[in-house]
């Protein structure tokens, strides 16, 4: 069925307790190179804190992390950053009161000079963050001095992506890029993951919009009440499968017969 | 006609406004006494003096904490130097620079405590400023058994630090000279002798604090770290020593403050200070800085404390009984936090072209103990 390479990440048996609270229930994935891997699931299905994992705000309860092979933990987020691991949430560019330049830089920025005198380097970075806004489609931008608040949504998810690029991530954790989305937004986002893909990005998508999902995933995972309910690739399910998969199946033949009986009342 | 727009959309466009329209406002009914020297080194010298605390207390709250203990730790700093010089006779040299010493260790205690333990620095800060007022009483009562500390201070301090300004001018120029009163002989010094040297080091404060926020890689971390801390760390801000570096800041704002004041007026006493706490949170929050951090700017503090100044003194030169002044302050804030937020709109729309900027309400907090997806 597929072809036997070693994942860039694999996770392997991972739990999360909380408490006594089990949030992840020895979830194994594979996170491969140039392919999108769907997370998908309800609402407290686990996989924020999945992600969290992955991006070492969590540390497993048990289970271990494998990178290229070799059993590596990830402690923290600098650890996760070392590994090329970037994570995108929601909504995108965070500091909605900066600039766009000085956002995009926040945490790495192009300094010039030295000792006391050494500056962030403004005309570098704007220039750097509006080609980068400009390649991946975003032409309106052409001053780093905006604010990032005054981008929309689409626009903000893209720049993060952007930023992930820019700094060379090997895996990019996308956590509901389209939920806050319009449509033409959401497609732009969608091409933009594609594009990241054709360059040998490793993409985990976490969405529940099934439509989307099926648009650019490779590799599918769902969790239901933290543990993986069901894996497979491209074309194995149909959206029905997975839509009913995702709710619970039952729950959702329930709310139908319940709507249908309502409309015969009516 | 688009600069214009861009100078209305600066952090500090409102703060200036503000400062304007007061000052205006104190000269139409201050008229002529509010614009003479002696009223204008009276405001000024409470806003240099204020200004010392407010700049790094605004860096504080641009990455999105507070510091209630700035009274607390002016008094230990202003103390430290008063005891050291004043009841044990250990030169000037030793006395102040152990103050700011005192001030800063207690900002690195705020920051360690607030970083390690992840509580809120409004509770940290607050802990700090009680904890440490019943500090610096308990070792001052202890040691010189009383709680007001004279000291003899030194011409070197005086001229620099406490003291006023022309008197320190004139000295400079008496020595380049060789001449005695070299100054006075060309310009009648006398209205302008009440100006104090605390301008220089409130100038020099600001010329530091904009430095880090504008020029460097610091001022980004700030931000980012008002902005969202969550993000801020993945992004690979250090977060801690940030926090920390900060609170160092305005203790040592703080302390210096209060070695200044101890130069000017020859004596430091245990219960100095906490008026500042109020004060350096109104002039930081008229000047255009969110109250939850992330935005905002040194140029608009500046203007803040000045507006602070002339109403809490443009008061005495209205004939108005001063009780006013208040009233006057507490709907200024009101209306300065208002016409911020008006302002702050304004920014994050953009120009050219309707969008939806998103409101700014989605602050992530620190990473919780359980998930939430």
């Amino acid at each position: 069925m597929t072809e036997k390479r070693t994942p860039y990440i694999s996770v392997e048996k991972v739990s999360k307790v909380f408490g006594g609270y089990v949030a992840l229930n020895e979830v194994s994935l594979e996170i491969h190179q140039g392919e999108v891997l769907c997370l998908l699931g309800d609402n407290g299905a686990g996989k924020s804190t999945l992600i969290k994992v992955l991006s070492g705000f969590h540390q497993p309860t048990s289970g271990i992390i494998r990178v290229e092979g070799q059993e590596h933990p990830i402690k923290s987020p600098r650890d996760a950053a070392d590994l090329g691991i970037s994570t995108v949430h929601q909504f995108g560019g965070t500091f909605p009161l900066m600039t766009l330049e000085r956002s995009f830089f926040a945490g790495r920025e192009p300094t010039k000079g030295w000792g006391p005198f050494e500056v962030f380097d403004s005309k570098t970075a704007g220039e750097i963050v509006v080609r980068e806004m400009q390649a991946m489609g975003i032409t309106r931008v052409t001053d780093g001095k905006r604010l990032v608040g005054s981008l929309s949504g689409g626009e903000r998810q893209v720049s993060a992506i952007a930023r992930a690029v820019y700094f060379g991530a090997k895996v990019m954790i996308l956590d509901e890029p389209t939920a806050a989305l319009g449509v033409k937004e959401a497609a732009h986002v969608l091409r933009i993951i594609m594009q990241a893909k054709q360059r040998g990005l490793a993409v985990v998508l976490v969405t529940h919009n099934v439509t989307h999902a099926m648009t650019v995933g490779d590799h599918f995972a769902v969790l239901i009440h933290g543990a993986k309910a069901d894996d497979f690739r491209r074309g194995e399910r149909t959206r029905e499968q997975i839509t009913d998969l995702m709710a619970g199946g039952e729950a959702m033949a329930e709310l139908e017969a319940e709507l249908e009986s309502y409309r015969t009342a009516n | 006609m688009s600069n214009l727009k861009n100078l209305t959309r600066r952090p500090e466009f409102a703060a200036f406004v503000g400062t304007l329209f007061v000052f205006l406002f104190f000269t139409y009914f201050g008229w002529p006494t509010f614009i003479k020297p002696l009223v204008t080194a009276g405001w000024l010298n409470v806003a240099a003096e204020l200004g010392l605390i407010a700049l790094p207390v605004a860096l504080v709250m641009i990455a999105g904490h507070l510091d209630l203990s700035v009274g607390s730790i002016l008094a230990a700093g202003a103390m430290t130097y008063a005891i050291l010089t004043g009841h044990f006779g250990l030169p000037d040299f030793i006395g102040l620079p152990a103050g700011l010493v005192v001030g800063t260790f207690f900002g690195f205690l705020n920051g360690l405590i607030v970083t390690k333990t992840k509580l809120n620095s409004f509770i940290v800060t607050l802990a700090m400023m009680f904890g440490l007022r019943g500090l610096v009483f308990g070792i001052t009562r202890l040691t010189t058994s009383t709680v007001l500390v004279s000291v003899e201070v030194s011409e070197a301090v005086k001229s620099t630090f406490g003291g006023r300004l022309f008197p320190s001018i004139q000295k400079v120029f008496d020595y380049f000279t060789g001449k005695d009163q070299f100054l006075s002989q060309y310009v009648n010094l006398r209205p302008f002798s009440t100006f104090e040297n605390a301008i220089v080091l409130w100038v020099i404060m600001a010329l530091v604090v904009s430095w880090i926020l504008y020029k460097t890689k610091y001022g980004n971390w700030i931000f980012a770290l008002g902005g969202d801390e969550t993000s801020a760390r993945a992004a690979g801000v250090p977060v801690e020593r940030v926090t920390i570096a900060l609170f160092m800041g305005s203790g040592f704002g703080s302390a210096l403050l209060g070695v200044t004041q101890v130069a000017l007026f020859g004596s430091a006493q245990v219960s100095a200070g906490q008026s500042y706490v109020f004060f350096s949170i109104i002039a930081v929050v008229v000047g255009g800085v969110l109250l939850t951090g992330g935005y905002g700017s040194p140029i608009g503090v500046i203007f803040g404390t000045i507006t602070f100044a002339i109403v809490s003194q443009g008061i005495y030169s209205t004939g108005w009984d001063s009780d006013w002044s208040s009233l006057i302050l507490g709907l200024l804030l009101l209306i300065a936090v208002l016409t911020n937020n008006t302002f702050r709109r304004l920014a994050l729309s953009s120009g050219d072209k309707k969008v939806s900027a998103r409101p700014v309400t989605n602050k992530a907090t620190a990473p919780k103990e359980a998930s939430n997806d």
